[in-house]
């Protein structure tokens, strides 16, 4: 069901006409409010009376994670503190968090798009959604919360942890949607056998499921193991929180919310605006937002953007699964090749947690790939000739999904270095 | 009839047989028989022990990718022709050979070798016919 079919399915002529304007709007706050914009702008030589069409975007400065923490913690809030209720921070793995604000409307506009989000998963009011993502600085918690509440279900704040009560509150409260991160749903559905609770004859329907990355083998696990719909959300607190996409019924890509959000695809060396259909790093500019808008922020994550209709109505653009980061990005032979892309074969051949290693080095003039698999026990066999066709298999999938050719070598377990439990993925050799 | 065979993926680096033989006799764990298949990157080694269950576990537990496969310790007439003679009975039924590979020590007067094929059960009723003694795992692993 659509929450708010006037925008969801709004035709994209009259959609981009609204894109348009609130952009005008946008551009002219930061300018008169943020003075980080406001240098930035002037330094491009652009007045907000500039921005005359949406191409007008491709002029705009771009904004990336590092003006956030140059201007820690209120330097880019475009409104007085005084306006402010709410902020939210993520964790810094090094120094200072991230801090973002919002006004009320923002919490509103907020509820407004996670309440689409949940009537996407199926949610009406009278369901009862149980949110065990994380409540408190993270904004996976409370953005789903004030989302439920707006749509009139029954929300159970129970945030994350403690599995056995969320087991029990599921079962006595008959929860029918699950919020959370899939891989602590993965772990819910494989305790509920242990403390004798069955979810796939229960009442739970649907799990609206994000914050980490995941897969399509992901999703029948926990659709099979919950008896459930698993649809993916995508968000980031810069940019509002949990609800900027979401998967429709179809679950073929995630709707971008177009009417608070302009999406582009970029690519992430050069800068330069991509076509839909193109595989980049999406950029988020926010149109609506008063307390912390963004023109134009590098989200580092790899997607492709398609403006092909969806079979539910809804007209605003979907977003793939998110693939990769620009941070692991890695160029060979002009091919942008990401680790997670290895991660996906080896998935696909039954690895539950595949351990590899991409080593790139230079030939001449020639880049070459080695990938390192580590044999684990169910990829081994006594016969050489079993093991010689699963290192044929392996390199001529991972050539297909490349686009380049990769030597493939086996390795014995637990050879690929793991820093604190995580395996190193790429040594580049090469000196560029 | 069938004798346990431990199976080690080993990577083609200096050492790494040293190592895993050091592993075994520390557990006090004596190899039998032993026969190592490579190609350029890696190598599959095989092994008949006197404890295969344990040399399993203690492989496993010391990070090896290893496995168990049934495989036949046939005795064949130290003599020529002999190895013959037991290849020839075996192809004459269509058995197909994946690998074999001697003992390091003689069971009797007689050299002692391990086949795998995949119709094991049919390999040993066969060669019972005909008078080939096949050696059972209890008495490989006491030798
Ligand atoms: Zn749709």
């Amino acid at each position: 069901m659509m929450y708010n079919p006037q925008y969801e399915a709004m035709p994209r002529e009259q959609l981009r006409q609204l894109q348009l304007e609130r952009l005008q709007k946008t551009v002219r706050r930061v300018y008169d409010n943020v003075p980080f914009y406001r240098k930035k702008l002037q330094e491009k030589g652009i007045e907000p009376g500039d921005v005359k069409t949406l191409d007008d975007l491709k002029l705009l400065p771009f904004t990336v994670k590092q003006d956030l923490r140059d201007n820690y913690p209120f330097g880019l809030f475009a409104e007085p503190m005084s306006e402010v209720v709410r902020v939210h921070a993520s964790s810094g793995t090094t120094g200072k968090p991230t801090v973002v604000g919002y006004t009320q409307n923002d919490i509103n506009t907020w509820s407004e798009l996670i309440a689409r989000c949940v009537a996407m998963a199926g949610g009406s009011k009278g369901d009862v959604v149980q949110v065990a993502y994380g409540y408190g600085l993270f904004t996976g918690g409370l953005g789903l919360h004030y989302g439920a509440e707006r749509l009139g279900a029954t929300v159970i704040p129970i945030s994350g942890g403690n599995t056995k009560r969320q087991l029990m509150l599921m079962e006595d409260f008959g929860t029918t949607i699950l919020c959370c991160t899939p891989s602590y749903a993965l772990f819910l559905a494989e305790e509920a056998g242990d403390f004798g609770v069955d979810l796939v004859n229960g009442k739970l329907k649907a799990g609206i499921f994000g914050a980490e990355p995941w897969s399509e083998k992901m999703r029948d696990e926990l659709e099979k193991s919950l008896g459930i719909k698993a649809y993916n959300i995508y968000g980031l607190s810069e940019i509002m929180g949990p609800g900027v996409s979401m998967e429709c019924e179809c679950q073929c890509g995630m709707h971008v919310m177009e009417d608070y959000f302009i999406p582009e695809v970029i690519d992430p060396q050069t800068g330069e605006t991509l076509p839909y259909g193109s595989k980049g790093e999406i950029v988020f500019t926010t149109i609506t937002k008063e307390a912390f808008p963004l023109l134009r922020y590098r989200t580092r994550d790899i997607s492709v953007l398609t403006e092909e209709k969806c079979e539910c109505g809804r007209t605003f653009v979907r977003m793939d699964r998110v693939m990769g980061r620009t941070d692991d990005m890695l160029i060979i032979r002009g091919v942008n090749v990401f680790p997670s892309q290895i991660e996906s074969v080896l998935l696909n051949f039954g690895e539950t947690e595949p351990h590899y290693l991409l080593v790139v080095d230079r030939q001449g003039t020639l880049d070459t790939l080695e990938v390192l698999v580590e044999v684990s026990e169910k990829m081994f066999s006594d016969e050489v000739r079993k093991l010689e066709e699963l290192e044929k298999k392996l390199g001529h999938e991972i050539a297909s999904i490349l686009g380049i050719s990769a030597r493939i070598k086996l390795v014995e377990p637990r050879t690929i270095p793991r820093s604190e439990g995580k395996a190193k993925r790429v040594i580049d050799k090469r000196e560029l | 009839m069938k004798v346990q065979q431990i199976s080690v993926f080993l990577e083609n680096k200096s050492g790494r047989l040293a190592e895993l033989t050091d592993v075994l006799g520390k557990a006090g764990i004596n190899i039998r028989a032993l026969s190592i298949a490579d190609t350029s990157d890696f190598g599959i080694l095989r092994l008949i022990v006197n404890k295969p269950e344990d040399a399993f576990r203690i492989l496993k537990e010391d990070g090896f990718s290893v496995s168990i496969t049934d495989v036949i310790a046939v005795e064949v007439q130290d003599e020529p022709g002999g190895l013959a003679k037991v290849l020839g009975i075996l192809q004459s039924a269509g058995i197909n050979i994946e690998y074999l590979y001697a003992f390091l020590e003689k069971s009797s007067n007689d050299a002692l070798v391990v086949f795998r094929v995949e119709q094991i059960d049919e390999a040993v009723d066969l060669l019972a016919k005909h008078n080939v003694n096949v050696v059972k795992g209890s008495d490989v692993y006491k030798l």
